[in-house]
């Protein structure tokens, strides 16, 4: 078993989801244009959930919000293991012409954002998209993507894991897991 | 980011073959299940097709004719972005002088990923898969299995389940009626449902039942439609070849729809709710009628085809899925 | 050669001798048999030291199919008789099945001549009842016993008119002949290419029911009755037939059975991968009917096995199942899976034996399964210790359609000598 810590307590979480709310409320959702919020699935789903609730308190309105999950796009058919959970793309709007606030929890390679980009223009051709992260494992990119807003930019190695976790009624909380070799997929 | 598991987690695929329903798990079956309600969607988009199987190659190789099947082991292919090869091939081998074995080594050098097959004879495929690197997903094989109109089949009862007052397929019962001796849909939904907990019944002429059907398929076996049909939640329905009428196994069309062809008042029999499906191609007025075969609320027949597809796709994308570790 | 086998179990099953005895081999015979050291040998004999082997008599296999003529791709009479030698068979009786079919005696006087030729077995053969295996018409029984027919049959198919089956019991009795019958209602057996039972059904396979060979032995017992010819069933499988055949020698009829190693060994859960090399015919039964094999050669009623050894090229079995050929090569599994009875209690070692040997010998009215002194020195000399994994890749003969591949045995023929001559050694 890998040793795990929790780098981020649900209430520590939460703060940042507000912190990171109140960014994307003055920078963007402000401004003119059609926001769709799209959370990639599933811990991106979850921080989205909580980005869109906090935003409807901050603004008085709530933005259309859809989920993409990435399997199909993936580009590691080969050794991604026999067992990926495959979850429903939930996009029932049209996203043509919209703006677009992709989220996700952790980013590091860059890789799921490039499926999800290539999942999201099978659907449509948004105006935009800026994304946004709750943790940016920095450092690891491999494709030429930067988040626009990182709740929290942390270094990280190649032998840990960082995740999502549900618990229950606190809430979210983010977990680093030390494995004893270099995790190959993120 | 990472894959944050979802709440329940389903043991991995590590089958390489999908040859029958027989021997797979609840939980294999779960999976596939799932993996195909999560495809759906993709059948609905504008754009009908994910990059998943890029560069895969999956041919089709068929040695009866069926138009449908094939369609839709092409449409899942190609929905899945994998090359889709189809070859019709001629299961009379030994006239042609080429052997089934033959017929694999030549597909062997193509390098194929999966092979999907349609054979007349019982357990073509498990030989073809005693002899092939590729994935082989049987098609349907003579009278002994056809897995994935088992596993459409599921996924469409599943989607009735509200109405038929279900939470799972677990209590479920449904009534297989008409020829089970000669129907590989019979023998691959029998399998899986039981496997999934409903309770299964073959009703019959006693011509076409199998020998030793309870024991074998583990189900129950009536004579009577009245009996068997008897708060039946879904009542499947099964073609009936106009061959058997010439063979002794039946005295004639009419004398069958009179005694096992599901009409209005057969149909009564069953639970208020029950739902009516068949594999397709319908002989109207000889196993199903009209007015039932049509009928708004109880025919599902459309809905098994739609979902054919997206079990298809499962399967081609479940099977394509990391080599590491898997069992045959 | 001249020898002298020294030290060994000598069992002959038709004298009832089980003992530790010597044996004097002189010009192809047998000389003398004795207490060990006790007999007197001659100058020049060669001593062959058979401590801890058992030495019988040379096996008899009274069914088997050596393909040739019409279909040595499959296997040849000399490819045939190596198996036989190697499998401690010195004499065998086989099917007239061959293309031509021996229905005349001009095959007969072909197939004694490619025998002598090969030299390593000796080899009876069996005339077709009907000419061509057509069920029609029935052969010439006397010329063809003349020139060399031990017995009669249409073994690969049944004698279905019943009318013909009656003529062929009836005129069999001018020649005291043996009719032996491949019992199975072809009707009832329709496309089956296995036996019919809960494994059918869920393989989806066309199943032959048990009362195919049933209601078949049934109806043919009738007519023994009404005839009184000598009547064989050949490769038994079926409780019912067991039935039949035991109230039948009750009622004192001359009516006999066989049994194939592979029917008492098992069952039909060995096609449930549709492995072809478990397809045969009759097809391999449930374990009741498995039971009922084991019960009648423990009570006496089955008498004789037999290896129905039937060799098919690669061909003819790597397809589809319902499309295979039928049949398993056996001469090479006979011994060490017939020990098994023994090991199991079924039998001892004189009737085991007795059921290889001088029974089959009987029944074909040959010179053939006894240790007699002055007779012909046909023995087997095996290590009923030895264990071993059967390899269908270091079989004997053309073919290696056996079904008790990777079966793990006991019991190895070390030597084989027909008429004093060494055709077999274990290396």
């Amino acid at each position: 078993m890998p040793e795990r810590e929790a780098i981020l307590l649900p209430d520590q979480v939460q703060h940042l989801i507000t912190t990171l709310a109140q960014q994307v409320y003055h920078d963007m959702v402000r401004s003119e244009g059609e926001w769709v919020i799209v959370g990639i699935r599933s811990g991106g789903a979850v921080v989205a959930r909580l980005l869109r609730a906090e935003l409807a308190r901050l603004q008085g309105r709530s933005w259309p919000i859809g989920f993409l999950d990435i399997t199909f796009y993936r580009d590691d058919l080969d050794t991604v293991g026999p067992n990926p959970v495959v979850e429903a793309t939930d996009l029932s709007m049209d996203i043509d012409d919209k703006k677009i606030i992709l989220i996700d929890d952790v980013l590091y390679t860059g890789r799921t954002i490039r499926a999800a980009l290539n999942a999201l223009f099978d659907f449509g051709r948004p105006e935009s998209v800026d994304l946004v992260v709750l943790v940016d494992r920095g450092g690891h990119r491999q494709l030429p993507i930067q988040p626009h807003y990182a709740g929290l930019t942390i270094d990280t190695s190649r032998w840990e894991r960082i995740k999502l976790v549900e618990r229950g009624e606190e809430g979210v909380a983010v977990v680093r897991y030390r494995h004893s070799n270099p995790v190959v997929r993120a | 980011m990472t894959y944050t598991g979802a709440a329940v987690e389903l043991p991995p695929w590590r089958r390489k073959h999908l040859l029958g329903m027989e021997g797979l798990n609840r939980e294999e079956i779960r999976l596939l299940l799932d993996t195909a309600a999560s495809l759906r969607e993709v059948n609905r988009r504008d754009i009908k097709k994910v990059p998943t199987l890029r560069g895969k190659t999956v041919i089709n190789l068929f040695f009866e004719n069926s138009t449908r099947t094939r369609t839709s082991f092409e449409l899942a292919g190609k929905r899945m972005s994998a090359d889709v090869i189809n070859i019709s091939a001629s299961a009379s081998s030994v006239t042609k002088g080429e052997t089934l074995l033959d017929t694999v080594a030549n597909l062997q050098a193509m390098n194929p990923d999966v092979v999907v097959i349609r054979h007349p004879e019982s357990g073509a495929q498990a030989f073809v898969a005693r002899h092939i690197d590729a994935s082989v997903v049987n098609a349907g094989d003579g009278r002994h299995e056809h897995p994935t109109q088992a596993l459409l089949d599921l996924l469409t009862i599943e989607d009735h389940l509200p109405q038929l007052g279900y939470g799972s397929l677990e209590g479920i019962t449904v009534a297989i009626c008409g020829d089970v001796l000669h129907s590989r849909v019979a023998r691959s939904n029998a399998f899986a449902l039981r496997t999934m907990g409903a309770h299964v019944r073959l009703v019959g002429p006693p011509t076409l039942m199998p020998a030793y059907a309870e024991e074998a398929l583990g189900a129950r076996v009536y004579h009577s439609m009245a009996a068997g049909l008897a708060g039946a939640d879904v009542v499947m329905v099964l073609r009936l070849q106009r061959e058997r009428m010439s063979s002794a196994y039946l005295p004639s069309v009419r004398e069958y729809f009179t005694f096992w062809g599901l009409d209005q008042a057969r149909l009564a029999c069953a639970a208020p709710h029950a739902i009516v499906m068949h594999p397709g191609p319908i002989n109207r007025g000889v196993e199903i009628a009209s007015d039932i075969a049509d009928h708004p609320q109880r025919s599902v027949i459309l809905n098994q085809v739609s979902n054919g597809l997206a079990v298809r796709m499962a399967v081609l994308y479940r099977l394509c899925l990391g080599g590491q570790g898997k069992v045959t | 050669m001249n020898l002298h086998i020294a030290g060994g179990r000598v069992i002959d099953p038709a004298t009832g001798l089980d003992a530790t005895a010597d044996i004097l081999i002189m010009d192809g015979l047998i000389r003398a048999i004795g207490q060990p050291n006790r007999l007197d040998i001659p100058q020049g004999v060669e001593r062959m030291d058979a401590d801890g082997l058992i030495v019988a008599p040379g096996l008899v296999d009274m069914h088997v199919h050596l393909r040739e003529p019409g279909y040595e791709y499959k296997e040849t009479i000399a490819g045939g008789s190596q198996a036989a030698a190697a499998g401690g068979v010195t004499a065998m009786a086989a099917m007239p099945n061959t293309r031509p079919v021996v229905d005349d005696v001009s095959i007969v006087g072909y197939i004694l001549q490619q025998a002598q030729r090969a030299g390593l077995a000796r080899v009876y053969p069996i005339g077709a009842i009907t000419q061509g295996l057509q069920g029609e018409q029935i052969t010439e029984m006397g010329l063809l016993q003349q020139a060399g027919c031990v017995a009669f049959s249409d073994d690969g198919r049944a004698v279905m008119n019943s009318a013909v089956m009656r003529r062929a019991l009836d005129y069999s009795r001018a020649f005291d002949a043996l009719i032996i019958q491949h019992a199975e209602d072809s009707h009832l057996a329709g496309h089956g290419c296995m036996h019919e039972g809960v494994i059918s059904s869920r393989l989806g396979l066309p199943g032959i029911p048990a009362v195919a060979e049933e209601s078949l032995v049934e109806r043919d017992i009738r007519l023994v009755q009404l005839t009184g010819g000598r009547y064989h069933v050949a490769h038994i499988s079926t409780s019912g037939a067991v039935a039949a055949v035991a109230q039948a020698q009750q009622q004192g009829l001359p009516v006999s059975c066989e049994v194939a190693p592979h029917h008492f060994a098992l069952t039909d859960v060995a096609v449930a991968e549709y492995d072809t090399r478990a397809k045969m015919s009759p097809p391999l039964r449930s374990e009741p009917h498995r039971q009922a094999t084991l019960e009648g050669l423990a009570r006496g009623i089955i008498t004789v096995i037999a290896t129905d050894h039937a060799p098919h090229d690669a061909d003819s079995k790597d397809i589809e199942f319902c499309q295979a050929a039928n049949g398993v090569v056996g001469l090479e599994t006979l011994l060490p899976v017939a020990l098994e009875l023994i090991r199991d209690g079924v039998l001892d070692w004189r009737r085991c034996l007795a059921a290889m040997t001088c029974n089959p010998a009987r029944l074909l009215g040959i010179q053939s399964g006894v240790l007699a002194v002055g007779g012909a020195a046909d023995l087997v000399l095996f290590d009923p210790q030895e264990r071993w994994v059967v390899d269908a890749d270091k079989l004997h003969g053309t073919s290696r359609n056996t079904c008790f591949h990777g079966r793990q045995v006991q019991g190895r023929v070390k030597m084989t000598l027909l008429a004093g001559r060494l055709v077999y050694r274990d290396s």
